[in-house]
């Protein structure tokens, strides 16, 4: 009997059904698997990755667990949201709690904690001149890639102490403010590139021994840089440059663990964006480069959502309503209601859209959907709501 | 008359999320008045503006972009754009100072070029505002470039700006003597002058606004020009302010709604006047925010403009209409 095939193939072209989507991200049960050891927060500047950060931890605390925020750079407000006036490089218990759990908090200091390393891998007086090198001194406080190492290394610290001591069950990192969000993964690979890099080794060398290296062509540089920028500038930059020989070999090491921490299971990368152009793109990058790199996504959080408008009329009907009542001259009140019922379909389905596209070339991210809040979180409470409103996304 | 016409760079500075380069583009086509030549540069690697204006990415090389917004009398200027990375300002920065030719490879053979510009510190920086004021302060060693009216710079964020455009403390520290010092000094000049603006894009929400205090703040201690703030992504006014109190307070009359909506000709049910009634609710009580924020601004007693809230995103057009209201408000 020849069996009838036709239902059973697959459509394909603008008509197929869409590739099978993962559906709402469901926060709880994220946070309620205790095999998740490390939450880590990304996304590019300004689409509330901190708050984000700090709602979840929270969250998790008051079901029970041990948790430890990292915060890069929080705003003022939110630091005292959680009841620390000035956090720091070390954790602070946040009071207030509910439950059995706990929550401390900190803010990454990039500067100590480049300090810290220094010290600890130094002879203290080699230390000190380390410390007071120009070099040093400029790339510890202000380089854009510092604090991206630096957030890996504290990362990195509070683990290993963490599984010491049983201190923390999860951590929480919220990443740098950078442009772009990869910069937090390309921190290690930037930092080996940079001391194998041809000329770190050329300024070694003469540290090392005989200057053998000193070639013809080695010596037009030093002198068109000590033509340009002095002498001292070199003699700073040489001096640096062999300390960095023997501080940080070790420090490259362990930037490289915790990039391998990162790709181990009990880690989940969230990824946070607001349903605008750039920040999705972003976060596309990012999920792309997660999957290539074998890192875990749990999945995607969009902040910042305008509320979904409560009546089903369609923008342009209200807008031609607004038409018809201006050219009678009539009704302001319905006019103005209805030009404002307009303006919010339209950004609600802008977003939707925004976010549809997203999903089309992602079906396999779990997403999150957060609305806007009207004001600032100001303290637990606040942070509170934010939590609720996250691990709601899995019940819509 | 512009607030800042004795000005000729325009830095524009803003919290990530507040479209700063939104609004540098904007006011790029405002200050393009008939005649003129504007410049607009990036410096962040992001390649913006070819996404905003729609062209092929920008290579580090002034292009002529578009022309800017019309005059009253129909005239226009013209604005140019130009994408600044560091390896190619360093380049260019040695061959027109130094000439220095085969040193000038070897340099770039033995990984100084990438080294300066991947970790130096500070280094990057001063490479970056270095061309922008070879841009502003063009002199014979660039032959035949344009001179431009204004230059508007499509900045770093906020939390950088102030470390970004104080060159002097940054390299000042490392070289100590030299000519790197000496033109530092002089571009530092350049920016405290009075031809120099620092304008700051914010929301009018409680983070932005208190990240434009702090920069502001910022700005003053290291003696840069704080130029005006640009209020984005204003929420609409369609409401009179005694409608917009009632709706707050939820006593907008509702037989009244009903009647004006019957009247424009679409059908009234509950569950559209309830919607309406309470949408109305929200955006008086996000309007209310946003007013007192707004006061927050004012009080920092600098000159401020404001732009909507675009439903539909910000597309080429839309930055043409921003370029009309800033010029309407006096910012170009």
């Amino acid at each position: 009997m020849a069996r009838r095939t036709t239902q059973h193939q697959t459509r394909v072209g603008p008509t197929s059904p869409r590739a099978r989507r993962a559906g709402a991200l469901d926060v709880d049960a994220l946070l309620a698997d205790r095999t998740t050891g490390i939450i880590v927060c990304c996304g590019s500047g300004g689409v509330g990755k901190t708050t984000t950060s700090a709602a979840l931890a929270l969250r998790a605390a008051e079901q029970g667990r041990k948790v430890v925020v990292l915060t890069i750079d929080p705003a003022r407000r939110l630091a005292q949201s959680m009841g620390i006036e000035e956090l720091d490089n070390t954790p602070r218990p946040v009071q207030g709690v509910a439950g059995d759990g706990r929550l401390d908090a900190m803010m990454l200091d990039m500067k100590r904690t480049f300090d810290e390393v220094v010290e600890s891998q130094a002879s203290p007086e080699k230390a000190q001149q380390i410390l007071a090198n120009p070099f040093y001194i400029a790339l510890s406080s202000s380089f854009a890639g510092t604090q991206e190492y630096m957030a890996m290394e504290k990362l990195g610290q509070i683990h290993r102490d963490a599984q010491k001591a049983g201190t923390y069950d999860l951590i929480v990192v919220d990443t740098p403010p950078s442009r772009s969000a990869l910069d937090f993964l390309d921190a290690p690979e930037r930092l080996s590139s940079f001391l194998d890099g041809r000329f770190v080794r050329l300024l070694m060398a003469p540290a090392r021994g005989p200057a053998k290296l000193m070639t013809a062509g080695f010596s037009l540089i030093t002198n068109s840089l000590t033509k340009i920028l002095g002498a001292q500038f070199l003699k700073d930059l040489q001096m640096f440059v062999s300390a960095l020989d023997t501080v940080f070999g070790g420090f490259r090491q362990r930037a490289q663990r915790t990039y391998s921490l990162l790709q181990a299971e009990g880690t989940a990368f969230l990824v946070v964006a607001a349903p605008e152009p750039d920040a999705l793109r972003e976060a596309a990058y990012f999920v792309e480069r997660l999957s290539e790199d074998g890192m875990p996504l749990a999945g995607l959080i969009v902040n910042r959502a305008s509320p979904e408008p409560e009546s089903a009329l369609p923008a342009a009907e209200a807008l031609a309503g607004v038409g018809r009542l201006r050219r009678e001259g009539a009704g302001p009140i319905a006019a103005g209601l209805l030009r404002l019922h307009a303006d919010q379909v339209q950004l609600v389905e802008r977003e939707q859209s925004l976010r549809e596209r997203f999903a089309t070339a992602h079906p396999q991210v779990p997403t999150a959907v957060v609305p806007a809040l009207a004001g600032d979180v100001h303290d637990l409470e606040g942070l509170r709501r934010i939590g609720e409103l996250l691990a709601a996304a899995a019940r819509t | 008359m512009s607030d800042w016409s004795k000005v000729r760079l325009h830095v524009v500075t803003g919290k990530g999320g507040t479209g700063k380069s939104t609004v540098a583009s904007a006011l790029a086509l405002a200050l393009a008045h008939r005649g003129a030549n504007v410049l607009l540069c990036e410096v962040e690697g992001r390649q913006g503006i070819a996404r905003m204006f729609d062209v092929d990415p920008l290579p580090y090389e002034e292009r002529r972009l578009t022309t800017g917004l019309p005059d009253d009398d129909g005239g226009r200027g013209v604005v140019h754009a130009l994408h600044i990375d560091a390896e190619s300002a360093l380049l260019e920065y040695l061959s027109m100072y130094y000439r220095l030719g085969r040193a000038g490879k070897a340099l770039d053979r033995f990984g100084v070029i990438e080294f300066a510009t991947t970790i130096a510190p500070g280094v990057r920086d001063v490479l970056l505002s270095g061309k922008v004021y070879e841009a502003v302060e063009r002199n014979s060693r660039n032959k035949g470039a344009i001179q431009y009216d204004a230059i508007v710079l499509d900045a770093p964020p906020t939390g950088r700006i102030t470390q970004f455009l104080n060159v002097g403390g940054e390299v000042g520290g490392l070289a100590k003597v030299g000519p790197i010092k000496t033109q530092s000094d002089t571009m530092m000049k350049l920016f405290q002058s009075p031809r120099t603006a620092v304008h700051l894009v914010t929301l009018l929400e409680e983070m932005p606004v208190q990240e434009t205090i702090d920069g502001i703040a910022d700005l003053k201690r290291a003696k840069l020009p704080v130029g005006g703030i640009v209020v984005n992504m204003v929420r609409p006014r369609d409401l009179s302010a005694e409608n917009l109190a009632a709706a707050r307070a939820g006593t907008l009359d509702r037989e009244k709604v009903e009647s004006e909506v019957k009247a424009a000709g679409i059908e009234v049910t509950p569950v559209l006047i309830d919607g309406l009634l309470h949408e109305a609710a929200q955006h008086a009580e996000r309007r209310a925010l946003e007013d007192e924020q707004r006061e927050v601004v004012r009080d920092l007693g600098v000159p401020t403009y404001e732009l909507p809230r675009m439903a539909g995103g910000v597309d080429l057009g839309a930055l043409y209409e921003f370029a009309g209201l800033l010029r309407e408000q006096g910012m170009a």
